[in-house]
């Protein structure tokens, strides 16, 4: 009898876990077979082929999987920072200047740095983490010290971070033919690790690499030690937290400290790929921050979700660009997206009843 | 006095898009939706009118043309608000994340159709301006108020003024309003008197989507001659407005027109004599409204006045 009880309980715990993974499957099978509704509008004859290489066009040769690394790098390390922000209740929207801030950082000391040596790279990802973090931390102190909204601060941050950085780059690493930063040192590109060997051709290196390992660090930081316990706690409830003796001043800052951190880190992997990205000195807000909104969405928040969401949005992007061969225009893959994002939230309603499914089997076996 | 004159005029340029779409996003919230797909719906709206506007403008133009896209503005960001509708109402889904979904589709839908439609692929659509007006008959040659608020303006910032008004009056005189006050406040205890939280819910939502709409055209119209699938982040601005003005329509407008008048500052310094002469890099003055906007926040935010029940979908079992 007891025994029965056990596997019953093994069971509904594993469907729990098994609940995030198959809605977010759900959600983009759903977003997908839309996105063939509209290429079926848009051009009936060539639809299936579109769809096709949407589908497979990434997946072709060894350089097109390097490929689908080299684009997932930087809406990973966005990804994990909104991530992590969610998963202190915080709405991190300032990814975007978090990350150019970061960029910059990281040229600036790619290009001026260049004594380093072999360490260079390491410094300039270092400078990029720390001009990250130092633009989320102003949001964080005003949130915990002045209850000043953070999605708000964030947006103004985004905007001024923006022009900073032009400001910044003017002044400091412009090369005015160009409009845009000056190329950094050779020694300040991160090495490829290896993976030039296993995907020859592709613009992938050793940032993937980093990517992931960060993504476990983070995983266990959240639910394996303390300190991520305490940051959560402060996001299920500031009041209760600080009850139980929690300083929840610091965790808001921590927390936002750390999650520009992740997005400044996302801006040096992408400006050190050694693939020809500049700062440009224009107007525009970096879209990889708001991408990072929609891969910490689709992997619900969760670390490891957030890394294998970025792969799929890199995945979709490459065979996006093959799908022009069929004549279709690559904002399809931006549609596609957004539809799974929202059915992703759809998705999350379907995750709450399996929820209260097995929340209510516990209740009865007590 | 006509840098004067000239500051005002272009200080209503910024302000009036602010504040209609601000005010959009007030009825959501205050009904208990939160609304961050301001931007996305503001895009559609422009998108809509603005093609309207290019395919009549050879049979049509002024004011009619624009009366008739405003219609078109508001209609499809209703149209487009509903799916933001379903989502956080129906199906009770993370308003957040709808928000962004639509954010994303809004863009990524206009340069799509545009591309269909327009000849050779071209993602902008031009437009010719024969909207502005020069000056309102009679009230025009007033001195100064005349020049202030009646020379060189667009019928769309007199809307704009009637929108701040009808939306006071709406919220806080009639018997709509105090329901969907309710809505956000306590849901559960509007439902106990017999009122549809779902119904107010929608209504608000979809108030926001048209006045979202029509802020989209209002931006296009006054500022550009073309329309590039973007609205320069105008919606996120407004939510950062509508915070600012703590929920409430006048300190809405009044957080608009502070935001208005930095941006126009940062737009216009170097025509400002005294303020082109302190030699400051023209970076500074763009960060200014921003900056500003922050510290105003920090003095103001310490009690917040948001809508208890936003966000959180209504569900008639919990207590």
């Amino acid at each position: 009898m007891s025994n029965k009880e056990k596997k019953g309980g093994i069971l509904s715990r594993n469907l729990d876990k098994l609940a995030g993974p198959v809605s977010s499957v759900g959600a983009i099978v759903t977003g997908l077979l839309f996105g063939l509704i509209v290429l079926l509008i848009a051009n009936p004859s060539n639809a299936l082929s579109g769809f096709w290489w949407i589908i497979s066009g990434a997946l072709q040769t060894p350089q097109d999987i390097g490929n689908i690394l080299y684009y997932a790098t930087p809406i990973i390390m966005t990804g994990l920072s909104v991530a992590f922000a969610f998963k202190t209740s915080l709405f991190n929207i300032g990814a975007s200047g978090q990350f150019i801030l970061g960029a910059y950082g990281a040229v600036l000391v790619g290009v001026r740095l260049s004594s380093l040596g072999p360490v260079h790279w390491v410094v300039a990802l270092l400078a990029s983490m720390v001009f990250g973090a130092l633009w989320a931390l102003i949001p964080g102190i005003l949130k915990a010290y002045r209850n000043v909204n953070e999605v708000i601060s964030c947006i103004m941050f985004n905007y001024i971070g923006m022009y900073l950085t032009n400001s910044l780059v003017k002044e400091t690493v412009y090369h005015q033919l160009t409009n845009r930063s000056v190329p950094v040192a050779e020694t300040a590109n991160i090495p490829s690790m290896g993976l030039n060997f296993i995907f020859p051709g592709s613009k992938v290196n050793g940032g993937i690499i980093i990517a992931a390992v960060i993504a476990v660090v983070l995983y266990f930081v959240l639910n394996k030690t303390t300190f991520g316990f305490e940051l959560k706690a402060c996001g299920y409830n500031r009041h209760a937290s600080r009850y139980a003796g929690i300083n929840e001043k610091k965790s808001i800052v921590l927390s936002m400290v750390i999650a520009g951190a992740l997005a400044g880190l996302g801006g040096g992997l992408l400006y050190l790929a050694g693939t020809g990205k500049y700062i440009y000195v224009q107007d525009t807000l970096a879209p990889e921050g708001f991408s990072g909104i929609s891969v910490a969405l689709l992997g619900m928040s969760h670390p490891i979700g957030s890394f294998f969401a970025g792969l799929f949005i890199g995945y979709i992007t490459v065979g996006g660009s093959y799908m022009q061969l069929s004549g279709f225009k690559p904002e399809i893959i931006d549609i596609i997206t957004a539809a799974i994002i929202y059915f992703a939230a759809f998705a999350l309603l379907f995750r709450n009843i399996l929820h209260r499914i097995n929340f209510r089997k516990g209740g009865e076996r007590t | 006095m006509s840098t004067l004159f000239f500051l005002v005029q272009q200080t209503m340029f910024f302000t009036v898009p602010l504040m209609v779409v601000a005010l959009g996003g007030m009825f959501s919230e205050r009904s208990g939706v939160i609304n961050i797909a301001l931007e996305g719906i503001m895009i559609i709206g422009g998108f809509c009118s603005i093609l309207f506007i290019k395919m009549m403008e050879n049979t049509m133009s002024g004011q009619p043309l624009l009366i008739l896209a405003i219609l078109i503005a508001m209609v499809s960001g209703a149209l487009f608000s509903l799916l933001h509708a379903y989502a956080s109402i129906n199906m009770k889904a993370d308003q957040t994340i709808s928000g962004t979904a639509l954010n994303m589709l809004a863009p990524a839908l206009s340069i799509f159709l545009a591309r269909m439609i327009q000849a050779e692929g071209v993602q902008q659509i031009q437009f010719k301006n024969t909207f502005r007006i020069e000056k309102v008959p009679f009230l025009g040659d007033i001195p100064v108020i005349g020049d202030l608020f009646f020379r060189n303006t667009y019928i769309t910032t007199y809307i704009g003024i009637a929108i701040l008004i009808l939306s006071a009056i709406l919220l806080y005189k009639t018997k709509f309003g105090l329901r969907l006050r309710a809505c956000g406040e306590h849901p559960q205890a509007a439902d106990s008197v017999g009122v549809s939280v779902y119904k107010m819910r929608y209504a608000g939502v979809l108030i926001s989507g048209a006045l979202s709409g029509l802020g989209g055209l209002i931006f296009v119209v006054t500022t550009s001659t073309n329309f590039n699938a973007t609205v320069a982040g105008y919606g996120f601005l407004a939510l950062a407005v509508l915070i600012f003005g703590q929920w409430k329509p006048f300190y809405i407008a009044g957080a608009a027109l502070f935001f208005g008048f930095m941006k126009t500052i940062s737009a216009t310094y170097s025509s400002i004599p005294f303020l082109y002469n302190l030699q400051i890099t023209g970076y500074v003055y763009k960060m200014v409204p921003y900056i500003a906007t922050l510290i105003v926040l920090i003095f103001s935010s310490k009690r917040s006045q948001a809508p208890k029940a936003e966000g959180i979908p209504y569900d008639q079992g919990s207590r």
